[in-house]
């Protein structure tokens, strides 16, 4: 990256204004309860909470549908695959690589969601 | 006695090996100042196997297996709610939990909610979930040691309380993390290992697939249907009893206990993902007993005593030394059962007794930490011992499907509302947890108390989770609302709490009361 050009240097004045404000995390934001640091909690919230709900949808909705199929179908009971009724491949097999692949999934996005979180607060603003 | 002399040698085998391990465990855990700091360097698969070796208990080892051979492939939702109940777990509060330093649910709640009164009402129904989990426990206990050593059923409902009493007194929580996570592989090797032997034979014997097996109990068509009958209520009764699975894990209080062992919360997500793994696996097996049940076990359905299914199988299918030393195999793993998930609820409910009602100042005289949750032991041990020992036996699975009926609708709601909800009250979780905690509790008691009828309504109290955690979620939320005045003014500081990832520095410290203490445990 030799092309980079200098560094800038800024040529001001006398300074104004004698204290300048020391520069803050914007966590600190949240410390405080600032409008701003509520706006930053309130995402992270939203977010997770957000993923969660879509997690618990997917195994209600991935467990629930098989109760009513079996219900309104009964005949699909006696269905066999390779000499395994459906409803055991169903809920005796495949469902725990399902919640397994649920819960991996989630916990990437959860983690994802904080690191996000962490890269925001963490950043320095200028007074 | 001849017959006896495996069973007796696997039980004690498994006996000493406990305690054993609890006492290596100790003198491990003395090279650190306190076993939770042990335990957070210890890492997320310990850590896992040792939930998944408290949580899998006689209901999973025993229990479906009997269930699926005695009424079929309906009974096959009960570990598929069981492992999904930890899928709930880590999306809605594993993490959380973790966070906010609570040893038990009722820590929780007065962290949350700054209630004495809500802490104590929760510390009462942890008990009582406690209790009806250890219940079966217990009455299991009874029927492994009468099926494999034709003791009567008291001897083991006495032996199982009395070596937990001795092991959770003397190790308390420090050394249980590593005897449970063996009892996990035990438990996995113990069902395996004959299921494999067990599976070759049926194989070689050229018997018939266990759908058509000529056997006297529900016929094939009923038994190959995942439903608990063809009509309106089968349809009730199984998406019921998915609610109480799915929402009664969160709830259990030695499941909430073991959240605390985590380091952080992103290591309490990374352990929910390791238990899931380890679940999965465990529940293949069960019901390919209850199937192969069906071929060669006929004999049980008729006498009604599925329960010993797993027990009793390797000896109908092999005979000789083989089928002597598997029947062995499978005692030691339902013996690592009882002995595991007993210990641990044990543990949870001396803990919340040991603080709350033992640990309480009588006259001006207050037990110490370590004597008050002995006295705790005692109490949280000997009652339902007592109660196994009057009951008449309730059927493993049913009794502890119960338990998590009661914490669906009551543990759940709090939990959930409370770490992802601001405006949740005292009043509205007080209201919430009477109305949900009723409302499943005159159900259990109706169960249990009554033969199972055929009406609306009997099937209805049978499995209440279904109506009972809508009530209690409902009942908070409007209750809250009504009382929008009580929300604790350090709402924020809580969720900060809760939420944050720990690596970013904010204050978590909770101002004007006090906060769950990061306890160092209790021995």
């Amino acid at each position: 990256m030799s092309e980079r050009p200098p560094e800038r240097v800024r040529v001001t004045g006398p300074p104004r204004r004698r204290a300048s404000r020391p520069v803050r995390p914007r966590r600190s934001q949240i410390d405080d309860a600032t409008l701003v640091g509520e706006i930053y909690l309130t995402s992270l919230l939203r977010e997770q909470l957000r993923l969660g709900l879509t997690g618990l949808a997917v195994v209600v909705l991935g467990l629930g549908i098989w109760p009513l199929l079996f219900w309104l179908l009964p005949d699909l009971a006696e269905l066999r695959l390779l000499g395994f009724p459906l409803p055991w491949l169903v809920i005796g097999f495949a469902v725990y690589p399902f919640l397994w692949l649920v819960g991996w999934r989630f916990v990437r996005a959860a983690e994802r969601n904080e690191e996000d979180f962490v890269a925001l607060v963490e950043t320095r603003d200028r007074p | 006695m001849n017959d006896a002399a495996p069973g007796i040698l696997a039980v004690t085998l498994v006996t000493v090996a406990t305690l054993a391990i609890g006492t290596w465990g100790l003198r491990f855990s003395r090279t650190t100042s306190d076993f939770m700091v042990a335990s957070r360097t210890v890492g997320t698969r310990l850590n896992a196997s040792a939930i998944g070796g408290e949580y899998l208990s006689a209901a999973s080892f025993l229990g479906i297996a009997g269930l699926v051979l005695v009424r079929g492939t309906e009974m096959m939702w009960y570990p598929v709610g069981w492992t999904a109940g930890y899928v709930a777990l880590l999306v809605l509060v594993a993490a959380p939990l973790r966070r906010s330093g609570a040893y038990t649910v009722s820590d929780f709640a007065e962290a949350r909610l700054g209630s004495r009164s809500v802490r104590s009402l929760c510390t009462v129904i942890v008990v009582l979930v406690g209790w009806l989990y250890l219940l079966p426990q217990f009455q299991g206990a009874g029927i492994t040691l009468q099926s494999t050593i034709g003791a009567p059923r008291w001897v083991g409902e006495i032996v199982v309380p009395v070596i937990v009493l001795i092991n959770v007194m003397s190790g308390g929580m420090r050394s249980i993390t590593f005897v449970q996570a063996f009892q996990y592989w035990l438990k996995l090797t113990a069902l395996l290992l004959p299921l494999v032997v067990l599976l070759f034979v049926w194989w070689g014997d050229g018997a018939p697939h266990p759908v058509d097996a000529p056997a006297s109990g529900v016929d094939p068509a009923t038994w190959a249907l995942p439903l608990a009958g063809a009509d309106a209520q089968g349809l009730y009764l199984t998406y019921s009893l998915i609610v109480a699975t799915l929402l009664g894990t969160m709830g259990l209080p030695h499941v909430v206990v073991r959240f605390y062992t985590n380091p952080d919360g992103r290591a309490a997500r990374r352990t929910t993902l390791v238990v899931l793994a380890l679940l999965g696996m465990f529940y293949l097996l069960p019901p390919v007993y209850g199937a192969l049940g069906r071929v060669y076990a006929d004999a049980l359905v008729l006498a009604g005593r599925g329960d010993v299914l797993v027990l009793e199988l390797p000896r109908l299918m092999v005979g000789g030394p083989v089928g002597e030393l598997l029947t062995a195999l499978v005692t030691a793993g339902a013996f690592a059962a009882f002995l595991s998930t007993s210990s641990g609820l044990a543990i949870a409910v001396a803990g919340v007794l040991g603080q709350d009602v033992t640990g309480r100042p009588v006259r001006g005289r207050r037990l110490s930490g370590v004597a008050a949750f002995r006295a705790g032991c005692v109490v949280a041990v000997t009652i339902p011992c007592v109660l196994a020992l009057t009951v008449p036996g309730v059927g493993v699975a049913r009794a502890v499907g119960l338990a998590f009926a009661v914490a669906a609708s009551t543990f759940c709601p709090l939990l959930v509302l409370g770490i992802w909800w601001r405006s949740l009250t005292r009043t509205g979780a007080m209201a919430g947890l009477i109305a949900g905690g009723c409302g499943s509790g005159v159900a259990v008691l109706w169960t249990l108390g009554t033969p199972p009828g055929s009406g609306w309504a009997s099937v209805l109290l049978s499995q209440p989770a279904a109506w009972s955690v809508p009530l209690a979620f409902t009942t908070m939320v409007v209750v809250s609302k009504l009382t929008r005045a009580e929300v604790p003014g350090d709402v924020h500081r809580i969720m900060v709490r809760l939420h944050t990832p720990e690596q970013v520095q904010l204050d978590r410290e909770l101002t004007r009361r006090n906060p769950a203490p990061d306890r160092a445990g209790w021995a």
